[in-house]
């Protein structure tokens, strides 16, 4: 059992960190960009702040598993295939930025009016009151935005499974469902169990540990 | 020198239109301590922070010495901002960064040398005696810590105007008063103008040299702090004076329920050492009641207040009033 589950881990952390990484990539600064351009912020754009924030709601709406086939030409595009751990990442990836961006814009919020205005008394510019006052004093819950991520991700990654991805989602279904080998289903279950608390703790582990507040 | 001319400020919200400052027009000169008193809603705030344009004036001119802040775009106000120091109630400090790296951080915008920087820092966290925090972070200290280093912070750039936004409100008594101290340290060696908002009369009584009162968003009275005590002209200088701890409630003495003549004496310095009553009541013939009294330590002298009642023939009265005059007394008939 162990040589079918182990390599479905491996993918499965290949997926989820790649597709981490690149919706940190794409989502990051579109959070930064909502929270910038909002009415009354340091870089005030109204009308680009409703169209962006509209675009991320539309794609947030998107059932993953749509979203998935929606863009299987860009998986196409990209990686030269449309099946397999590789071109998942795609998807993945995609459909994680628009929380990523919402998350992201959620934490950076949390940095308190005043220290935002005083650092514009100081004559700080727009780039670094972001990257000196917005992100270092949001990093804590940054951390925690980026563990909530992965842990989505982990079970989009799931999801992917069954419409020709790999990883533990995969597994599960094609040996639980189809074949019936329950004992291999369970313990895939239990492994992404395992996954996901490891996660949870390690990323309240690291919050705490950079929040110096 | 800070010149205000003509200010106003409307919030819109919607349809809901209001006007927290309406044309006030003063000039604060240089190396003065300035402060703008008033009650919670008075505009104060609104107006303090048009002077470095945290809020944009709807109407009307700044002046920061000759320069004309209201005329600047955008980035010539952000290099001005850097001549005008600021502090809050709430401090505003950046909570994950350490004391040394928030007195570092206007030093960082300008880009300094990381030597320059510490050399600028230390002998900050030496002036506003923090050495021994230089590596803690602002929630492990007192209100009173966390100003220090937000001044440390505002004066990082040598600026030539401080403004402090209720900079002791937050803070108990002692610590206020050490905070003041400070400012006023930081005043007679660098000659800044420090602009001071505050509802505490403690705080203009500590410091100021010259205060503006604030009501409904204008100014309906200013004058030197000892004129203020000696001889306040509105209600709300009153109600301020009155709420310093210690002093009396001088709107209780309603002159119908006395027969006498009711008079209130200021004098400030060397004349409040003088035997003035007794002399009065040697050299005519009257008597005199004692009412209420206090005395209040300005930075710079005393002022005492002290209410009575002339018992006796008019003439005699006048004739008393005439001699308190000739003794530099201020006089106030009720
Ligand atoms: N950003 C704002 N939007 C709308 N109204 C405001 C705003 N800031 C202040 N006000 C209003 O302006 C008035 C004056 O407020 P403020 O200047 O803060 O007074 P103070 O500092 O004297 O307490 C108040 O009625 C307040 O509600
Ligand atoms: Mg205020």
């Amino acid at each position: 059992m162990a040589e079918m589950i182990i390599p479905s881990i491996l993918e499965t952390i290949y997926m989820v960190s790649v597709s981490t990484i690149f919706s940190i990539l794409l989502g990051f600064p579109l959070g930064v960009l909502l929270v910038i351009t909002e009415k009354g912020s340091i870089w005030e754009k109204p009308l680009f702040n409703k169209i962006l924030g509209g675009i991320i709601n539309v794609l947030r709406s998107i059932p993953f598993i749509i979203l998935m086939i929606i863009v299987f030409p860009i998986s196409k595009l990209i990686v030269g295939k449309t099946i397999g751990t590789t071109a998942t990442i795609v998807p993945l990836s995609i459909a994680a930025a628009p929380f990523v961006a919402r998350v992201m814009e959620g934490s950076l919020k949390e940095t308190p009016k005043g220290v935002i205005e005083s650092s514009l008394a100081m004559g700080a510019t727009v780039p670094q009151i972001v990257f000196k006052v917005l992100i270092p004093e949001s990093l804590p819950s940054i951390v925690s935005g980026i563990t909530l991520t992965i842990i989505n991700l982990i079970g989009y990654s799931a999801m992917a499974g069954a419409i020709g991805g790999g990883g533990l989602g995969n597994l599960a279904i094609r040996f639980g469902l189809y074949s019936r080998k329950t004992d291999i289903m369970i313990a895939s279950i239990i492994v992404i169990i395992i996954l996901v608390q490891g996660i949870q703790f390690l990323g309240n582990r690291i919050s705490k540990i950079v929040n110096k507040k | 020198m800070i010149k205000i001319a003509n200010v106003s400020k409307v919030f819109e919200n919607g349809k809901t239109k209001l006007e927290a400052v309406k044309d006030i027009s003063l000039k604060i000169n240089k190396g003065e301590i300035f402060g703008i008193i008033g009650l919670s809603g008075a505009g104060k705030s609104t107006l303090i922070r048009c002077l470095n344009r945290l809020e944009e004036p709807t109407e009307g001119k700044i002046f920061i010495n000759d320069l004309e802040l209201t005329s600047l775009n955008k980035e010539d106000l952000r290099l001005a901002r850097k001549n005008i120091g600021m502090i809050f109630q709430h401090f505003n400090l950046l909570d994950q960064k350490t004391v040394y790296e928030n007195i570092a951080f206007p030093l960082r915008l300008e880009k300094l040398g990381k030597k320059q920087i510490d050399a600028r820092v230390n002998q900050l966290l030496e002036y506003v005696d923090l050495k021994d925090k230089k590596n803690n972070y602002p929630s492990q200290l007192s209100g009173g810590q966390k100003q220090r280093v937000a001044i440390a912070r505002a004066i990082a750039n040598n600026p030539k105007i401080l403004l402090s936004d209720e900079g002791t409100s937050a803070l108990d008594p002692k610590t206020t008063k050490s905070i003041l101290e400070l400012l006023k340290k930081i005043r007679d060696e660098f000659n800044i103008t420090i602009v001071m908002i505050t509802h505490q009369m403690e705080v203009v009584k500590e410091i100021c040299d010259r205060v503006a009162i604030m009501e409904n968003g204008q100014i309906v009275e200013i004058n030197t702090v000892e004129n203020l005590f000696k001889n306040p002209k509105t209600k709300v200088a009153h109600s301020f004076i009155n709420s310093l701890q210690g002093n009396v409630e001088e709107e209780i003495i309603n002159p119908k329920n006395y027969k006498g003549k009711i008079i209130r004496l200021s004098f400030m310095g060397d004349s409040a050492k003088k035997p003035i009553v007794s002399k009065v009541i040697r050299n005519f013939n009257i008597d005199v009641n004692i009412l209420s009294g206090n005395i209040n330590k300005l930075h710079a002298s005393s002022i005492g207040n002290l209410t009575l009642e002339l018992i006796g023939e008019d003439d005699e009265i006048n004739n008393a009033l005439l001699f308190l005059k000739n003794e530099s007394v201020h006089v106030e008939v009720i």
